[in-house]
């Protein structure tokens, strides 16, 4: 689509849900949000660039394949899984850690629990994304 | 036990994700997909082992407890069923290795093919109905996939109708998780099994049944849901029409036995009497229909309706020997099955078409590959002593202990049926001389292709005759087998634990 | 609340009914479309329906306080609808790319797959048995 509007508001838009994208999902452990939703978002910034450029500059700007991305999500969701078994836990148990706690402060909180949700992530934007952008080279 | 259980699952999975991430390297990604298939047949044979010492096991993932957790269970059918998954996915690897073209393997046979033994692990090992729903997507999707991968004319119009008639089954399937949640309030089949018989409203129950069985029906190609099959298996790549036939249907048959040993077992005179009549209709209308065929793998799409029918004739009798049949049936069906499939696959190769009327001549120039052709062909028929022998005798053996004559003289009619289009088969396309007069010889191959082809048949071969001649061990698994399908105490309490 | 929902449910079940029973694959697609959400819909009303909170834990908490809706049939819709969008998304896809290889949307007309055969009777002889 050729219109000037679109393409310069799509700079600051796509912007904005990127990062928007990226706050729903680390807030997603505890509150609505999430990797699938958050994952929604981007896929949405991204189309928007690809209505407002074309889907061959959506692409370029992605540098991966959709589908790759999509696989190398499955693949840290499933490393998030089996992480949990060299801890002696049975698999998918959230293993987490607490560096920098002190007291009741917990510090800066990392777990597998957020590792999948980032594969989750990664496989809706790129599983939504190989479709979307599949069908709008089709028609 | 719990890497056991979860690992016929992680390792395709995984190598889904190597292999796709590989799949514009060619040989690389081929191979792993082979040794990926390898170390899944490995870690089944562990299962195997497992649960033949310890009867059945769970495992709850993520270390929530039953019934509110994700369950994973293995009691002897789920074992033997990943077991023979393993072997068929080993098979169909090495196939593959000389029968997908590059374009194919960039678009992604490979981890498709890997998703698809993740999902149909997935479905085998879960405890949980909710969860066999998401494996049976996951199944779905990838299978979706791989039939319309290429996209040939042929492969989208068959793709069409298998995606859209499964769908429906989908949706049906939901449906009766819901109206069972709703009837229950739990997910978890162990817990349901308890839980359907404090339901007031029994009737209701029995409707939840017929919406499952109309679920599972669709994906096991039953007697009047079938169409999608013989529509869409003969057009993709052999390498997926076999591992289709061999194990996508089977899945159903599966859910099938599972639901109806462990939840609807409270109105047997009227589920397992339907499904009686499902199973004599399935086996009449497969055998007819294939009588009717001329091409190959359309005739053997039909056999495998026609198959269904036998194993479900097992469940719907509903005794020990009945059960037995049925287990046996599976295992035996299966291997013949996938093996059929993969000898058409040669056949073509060397004649150059799937139409009966278009080959010949493979009898005289091959014989090595007509003498692979007549081990499963007969298997199916039922021919003594190989392994299809022994499945149909213990079903008929079972129907006739009670006094269910009509349906006895109905397997064995079938089974006649089946060495006509078996002969026809045979007539048409090993005996005749080539129409052409072209000489279909195997070393026409070269012979990493000729390997590749004839190692998984030789293989799959050899298990057959195995199966036929000591079937003493298989009968007695079988019958091990059968014996914790009708007492789901022992899965109830696997899973639940000791409390209940 | 549940009566209504059930009159919603049997609408929609109805109508993708009529849908389905189209010979137009589109249409069919339709049909699954709305059928889909009426089984999602069922599995909402199934966990019974409360006007009560959603089942989040406040901060500092260990339980939700007061009585929540019950939060498993939502988390099975979410799923179901996630599922649900893959497998139709797929199959549009695919059905567009059959129209442009097959050139119909009608089922009757698709004929690759299944040839049709000299002894097989046709649409043409249908009719001119029916004249007879």
């Amino acid at each position: 689509m050729n219109s000037l509007i679109l393409s310069a508001a799509t700079r600051i838009l796509v912007a904005l849900m990127l990062v928007f994208s990226v706050y729903m999902l680390l807030r997603g452990h505890n509150e609505p949000g999430g990797g699938f939703i958050g994952g929604l978002l981007a896929t949405i910034g991204i189309v928007l660039y690809a209505i407002a450029h074309g889907s061959a500059a959506a692409r370029k700007a992605l540098r991966l394949d959709p589908l790759t991305i999509a696989m190398g999500g499955l693949g840290i969701a499933l490393l998030a899984g089996v992480l949990a078994v060299l801890f002696g836990d049975p698999f998918f148990s959230g293993q987490w850690s607490f560096p920098f706690a002190e007291g009741g402060d917990k510090g800066f909180p990392i777990s597998t629990v957020l590792l999948f949700d980032i594969g989750v992530y990664l496989v809706v934007v790129g599983a939504v994304l190989a479709i979307v952008l599949g069908l709008e080279e089709e028609v | 036990m719990s890497w056991l259980l979860a690992l016929p699952v992680i390792l395709p999975f995984a190598t889904a994700v190597l292999v796709f991430l590989l799949r514009s390297r060619g040989a690389a990604g081929r191979w792993l997909s082979v040794a990926g298939c390898g170390l899944l047949l490995v870690v089944s044979i562990l299962l195997m082992a497992a649960t033949w010492r310890e009867g059945v096991i769970a495992a709850q993932m993520g270390g929530w407890p039953a019934p509110f957790g994700i369950t994973l269970v293995a009691d002897l059918l789920s074992a033997v069923m990943v077991l023979i998954t393993a072997i068929t996915g080993l098979a169909v690897a090495v196939y593959a290795l000389a029968d997908i073209d590059e374009r194919r393997e960039t678009l992604g046979y490979h981890a498709l093919f890997q998703i698809l033994l993740a999902g149909v692990c997935g479905a085998f090992l879960t405890g949980d109905i909710f969860n066999l729903y998401v494996w049976f997507e996951v199944m779905l999707i990838a299978s979706f996939g791989l039939l319309v991968l290429g996209g040939d004319k042929a492969q989208l119009d068959g793709g069409i109708k298998y995606v859209t008639l499964n769908l429906v089954s989908t949706v049906m399937f939901l449906t009766g998780i819901a109206l069972l949640y709703g009837l229950t309030g739990t997910l978890n089949m162990a817990d349901l099994h308890g839980a359907v018989r404090e339901v007031e409203n029994q009737g209701l129950l029995t409707v939840v049944a017929v919406v499952f069985m109309i679920a599972f029906g669709v994906k096991a190609a039953v007697f009047p849901l079938f169409f999608w099959l013989p529509a869409s298996y003969h057009t993709p790549p052999v390498a997926v029409s076999a591992v289709f036939a061999g194990l996508l249907t089977k899945v159903g048959v599966y859910a099938l036995i599972r639901t109806f040993t462990l939840i609807f077992t409270e109105d047997t005179a009227y589920t397992h009497n339907l499904l009686l009549v499902v199973a004599a209709l399935t086996m009449v209308t497969g055998v007819l229909g294939a009588a009717a065929q001329n091409e190959f793998r359309k005739i053997l799409s039909f056999h495998i309706v026609s198959q269904i029918g036998y194993m479900i004739l097992g469940l719907a009798l509903y005794t020990p020997l009945a059960l037995v049949g049925a287990v046996f049936y599976l295992v035996h069906h299966i291997i013949v099955k996938a093996n059929l499939f993969l000898v058409s696959g040669v056949a073509k190769r060397l004649t150059g078409s799937f139409e009966l009327s278009a080959i010949g001549g493979l009898y005289k120039s091959s014989p090595f590959l007509a003498v692979l052709f007549l081990i499963p062909a007969f298997s199916l028929a039922g021919f003594p002593p190989l392994s299809g022998f022994w499945a149909k005798f213990l079903l008929v053996k079972a129907s006739l202990e009670v006094e269910a004559y009509l349906i006895a003289a109905v397997a064995l009619v079938v089974g006649l049926l089946t060495i006509f289009s078996m002969t026809k088969i045979w007539a048409e396309a090993f005996w005749k001389p080539h129409p052409e007069g072209k000489e279909p010889v195997l070393s026409a191959l070269d012979a990493r292709a000729r390997m590749a082809l004839m190692a998984p048949i030789l293989a799959l071969a050899t298990l057959t005759i195995i199966i036929g001649f000591y079937p003493e061990p298989f009968v007695i698994f079988a019958e091990r087998s059968a014996a914790q399908l009708l007492d789901p105490a022992l899965y109830v309490r696997a899973v639940l634990g000791a409390a209940t | 609340m549940e009566v209504l929902l059930a009159l919603l449910i049997g609408i929609l079940v109805t109508a993708s009914v009529y849908l389905m029973l189209a010979r137009n694959v589109m249409r069919f697609l339709f049909g699954l479309v709305l059928l889909s959400n009426a089984a999602n819909l069922t599995i909402f009303v199934a966990g019974r329906l409360t006007p009560e909170s959603p089942a989040l834990v406040p901060a500092g908490m260990l339980t939700p306080q007061g009585l929540v809706a019950n939060a498993l049939p939502q988390a099975l819709v979410l799923t179901a609808i996630v599922i649900g969008f893959g497998l139709f998304a797929f199959a549009l896809v695919l059905v567009y790319r059959g129209y442009d290889a097959l050139g119909t949307l009608d089922t009757d007309a698709m004929r690759h797959a299944e040839p049709i055969e000299d002894n097989e009777p046709t649409a043409k002889g249908k009719l001119e048995g029916t004249s007879l």
